[in-house]
């Protein structure tokens, strides 16, 4: 067992875990941030996204230990962010999921592609949406999410 | 009207709605919510006949001796039923509330005036509200199917767009899966899965499950059923690998192998005679020999491999079995059937088990959701007293899910000298669809259920007879709705076929309509006629024309496209013939290494009485998407020692940078029965993609996937 800390959704949490535990084990079981999926365990589906210095990255297979004293951000801190919220309220009004499994990893997707780039172009969105699969065809919901969220930008400036 | 099983199996408006004293409507439904928003569009049927706001409007979770019972949430029958019950028991509490009001106000219920629950004499200026007269009361009537309805010109709920319920907490991830649940003491679970189905514990390393003893892992064991639970999840997973290298197994003879579509035509099987949708006791009537006045006679051969719900998370179960009695949350379609089954194989009186639904992974029909309820029971029951919950890992839901069966359809035509279909021929070759853990006689409940065969005193699966129902499973949506004079329609039910199968999203009709649609483009070639106008020529049907025709206009179809590497198809599609209609008028591409690339497609829908237009394209969307996926991408490979298509690398599907610009067009009909429409868009689409490659290409594909290694392998032919 080893004992990190691990700085999650503006907090530090203290957890004494196995050293090859990953990451969303630690986030879903002793954080109890379990809008954070686990969906393959393999970072094919992206489901278990989260902000790691604002970066989008797959946390069920690295370990925890690798992220100490990183900035993690869950879909659980995006409420606390004005960009996350902006992009739940436009996912909500769009209604861009199904079943809503692999929403919060492509809702974290979206953010981290928004904070880096204010307008992306349309291949920035494919490939920051590429590594995320949906099983339902929630697809173009979500696309049509991110094109008014990139046309709200426009607007504002 | 028709027979709707969930009104006759639950007659009482109680069964249904009830008036809480503080102003809230609560509304039961057996159906449950699995992405396709059917809790939405109840509550708004339930809104706009009582006369009160959407947000009044509570859907109570689905509860076995609660909800009422529904069977199985599947066959997109949701809306047909429930929705339609639900505006029927809304309709009769309205009556009967008005009627209370009157005698409550002494007033004349005519000309009583309602808004939101509020009740007033205009006469008098009195007033009442629902929850008054009713408040936390049962109604003790009978739901009367004749209660007059609203008329939709006077719909004020309906058509409005409407937050999905329970979608703010979807996105922002407060929304609590069964995957996220959390007990006090809650152990969490893993099932060791043998190689392959006909694989049984050989040997255990009784040294090595002494270790995980000692790492605090519990092991359970019963027969060639393995599993492990403990209080830290990682330690779990991790103990399940030292676990896995302590089993030894007796493999057998492995899974049968060799060419899959040669068995489909070859194994043993059982022939029936399809006569409008419903399969024949007789026997099959021989191949008839073009009529007269046929000029020209085509016949092609359609493939169809296994493919996979692929569920996007693996499934899950929390149980707790105490004193004897089983609570189980299962993101299970058929909570009461499970039950049913469940305390067969436990041997429980169904009394002493609970089940509560809780959402899952969408599930697109019978995946490993209630494998993996019995695995969590299982497990419980061994370990009394701690709440478990029970996952599967990646490879348990690809490797194990039953899958859509493979099928193989051979189909034969006449042409006459006007290019109209003289006769029609059409058989379908497959495994059953329809094997879900429904009750009947000799355990055949508990047989279907994964584990029942590797435990110490094992329930083999059962051999499933035919699905004798209109339109049922091989034979689903294998009678096409066109207007053909003279029509042969056969089912095989083919035995001895490798893998497990069950029910996946639209059985049979997925790739039937792939045959028929591919075909009639065939027919439309030989008779020298626009497919477009083929089609339209043939449907009596006017609502099949029109969803054909939208789609056609908006896309701008011009009879093909005619470019190089670029094409058009079109096909069609109503669910079993009698539920929504579909169209699918689609342009791609195929690039130098033999991809396709889907750019443009539009999808033309008709599903009756329009009720949420949102959750309805949400729908067609998904469907086209999701077929889609099956078309181009999906196969499940296995071979001697198993499945080997275990994970999404190795069963890849449909990504987002695969995803074309799609238009929807929904054509409402305001009064017109509601229509299920979870399904219909999967049965144009990959008739559509296959006649768009041959436009593109000249290439007829016959088999699916259409993988670049198909395209070239065709081009090649």
């Amino acid at each position: 067992m080893v004992e990190l800390t691990l700085r999650v959704n503006g907090a530090e949490h203290r957890v004494d875990v196995d050293p090859a535990t990953p990451l969303v084990y630690v986030l879903r079981n002793d954080l109890g941030l379990t809008g954070v999926k686990h969906g393959c365990g393999l970072e094919q589906c992206g489901s278990c996204a989260v902000l790691v210095d604002g970066v989008s990255t797959m946390s069920c297979v690295r370990t925890a230990a690798e992220f100490a004293g990183r900035a993690i951000v869950t879909i659980e801190g995006l409420a606390a962010d004005r960009l996350g919220r902006t992009v739940e309220r436009i996912f909500i009004d769009e209604g861009a999921a199904q079943c809503g499994y692999c929403t919060p990893g492509i809702v974290v997707a979206v953010t981290a592609l928004l904070q880096a780039a204010r307008k992306p172009t349309r291949s920035q969105v494919i490939e920051a949406l590429a590594p995320h699969l949906c099983r339902c065809g929630a697809h173009s919901r979500v696309l049509a999410a991110v094109e008014r969220l990139v046309r709200e930008a426009e607007s504002d400036g | 009207m028709a027979d709707n099983l969930s009104l006759r199996t639950n007659p009482r408006l109680d069964d249904w709605i009830s008036i809480e004293a503080e102003g809230r409507i609560r509304v039961r439904s057996g159906k449950v919510d699995i992405g396709q928003r059917i809790s939405t569009a109840v509550a708004l049927i339930v809104a706009e006949e009582l006369d009160v706001d959407f947000a009044r409007i509570e859907v109570q979770a689905r509860e076995t001796g609660v909800s009422p019972d529904e069977g199985y949430t599947s066959g997109s029958m949701s809306m047909e039923e429930t929705g339609e019950t639900a505006r029927l028991a809304a309709a009769t509490a309205r009556r009967h509330l008005l009627d209370l009001a009157a005698a409550a106000l002494d007033a004349d219920a005519d000309a009583l005036q309602l808004s939101d629950g509020l009740i007033r004499a205009p006469e008098s200026n009195r007033t009442t509200t629902y929850w008054e007269l009713i408040g936390g009361r049962t109604f003790g009537i009978a739901i009367d199917p004749d209660a007059p309805v609203k008329a939709p010109q006077a719909y004020r709920q309906i058509g409005r767009p409407r937050v999905p319920l329970g979608m703010a907490e979807l996105v922002a991830g407060r929304a609590r899966f069964v995957h996220d649940m959390s007990l006090p003491g809650m152990l969490h679970a893993r099932v060791l899965r043998p190689p392959h189905y006909h694989a049984r514990l050989a040997r255990l390393d009784r040294r090595a499950s002494g270790g995980l003893k000692r790492d605090g892992l519990e092991l359970v064991q019963d027969g060639s059923f393995l599993a492990l639970a403990g209080s830290d999840e990682f330690q779990v997973v991790k103990g399940l690998a030292a676990l896995a290298r302590a089993a030894e197994w007796n493999r057998g003879n492995g899974l049968q192998t060799g060419d899959l579509y040669a068995r489909l035509r070859e194994n043993p099987r059982l022939s029936l005679p399809v006569i409008e949708g419903v399969p024949q006791k007789q026997p099959i009537p021989p191949p008839s020999p073009p009529p007269e006045g046929a000029v020209k006679s085509l016949s092609a051969r359609f493939e169809r491999p296994y493919q996979a719900h692929a569920s996007i998370a693996p499934s899950a179960a929390l149980a707790l079995f105490e004193d004897g009695r089983l609570t189980l949350w299962t993101h299970s379609q058929g909570i009461y059937p499970l039950r049913t089954s469940l305390a067969d194989l436990l041997r429980l009186a169904e009394d002493d088990l609970h089940l509560v639904h809780v959402i899952g992974p969408g599930c697109y029909g019978h995946n490993g959701a209630d494998d993996a309820a019995v695995d969590a029971a299982l497990v419980a029951r061994a370990l009394p007293g701690r709440p478990v919950l029970l996952k599967w890992s990646r490879e348990d839901e690809h490797a194990w899910e039953p899958y859509g069966s493979a099928m193989v359809m051979e189909l034969s035509a006449s042409l006459d000298n006007d290019g109209r279909v003289i006769a029609w021929s059409h058989e379908a070759y497959s495994d059953a669809h329809t094997v879900r853990p429904r009750p009947g006689p000799g355990r055949v409940g508990p047989s279907r259920l994964l584990a029942s065969r590797f435990l110490a005193e094992p329930i083999a699966p059962q051999v499933p007879g035919p699905n004798m129902t209109h339109h049922g499973g091989v034979h689903r949506n294998a009678d096409p709705l066109y207007a053909f004079p003279q029509r042969r329609i056969v089912k095989h039910l083919v035995r001895e076929l490798p893998l497990r199968t069950s029910a996946m999203r639209t059985l049979g009709a997925y790739a039937n309509c792939f045959a028929i649609e591919s075909f009639m483009d065939e027919l439309a070639t030989a008779a020298g006629v626009d497919p477009l106008e083929f089609r339209l020529r043939h449907l009596a049907d006017e609502r099949a024309q029109a969803v054909l025709q939208a789609a056609a206009d908006r896309l701008g179809w011009r009879g093909g496209l005619r470019a190089e590497g670029r094409g058009h198809g079109i096909a069609f599609g109503r669910y079993k013939n009698t539920k929504a209609y579909a169209a699918v008028a689609l342009e791609l591409s195929i690039d130098e290494a033999a991809k396709v690339r889907l750019e443009r497609v539009v999808i033309a829908g008709d599903a009756g009485q329009v009720v949420d237009a949102a959750g309805l394209a949400a729908q067609f969307e998904g469907g086209f998407l999701q077929a889609a996926s099956w078309t181009l991408f999906e196969e499940v490979h296995f071979d001697r020692d198993g499945i080997t298509s275990r994970d999404w690398e190795s069963y890849p599907i449909l990504g987002f940078d695969g995803v074309p610009e799609i238009e929807t067009v929904l054509i409402d009909r305001p009064g017109e029965p509601y229509l299920g429409a979870g399904e219909a868009a999967c049965l144009p689409t990959a008739g559509a993609i296959a006649n768009a490659i041959h436009d593109a290409t000249g290439l007829r594909l016959r088999r699916l996937p259409f993988t670049p290694e198909a395209l070239r392998a065709a081009a090649l032919a």
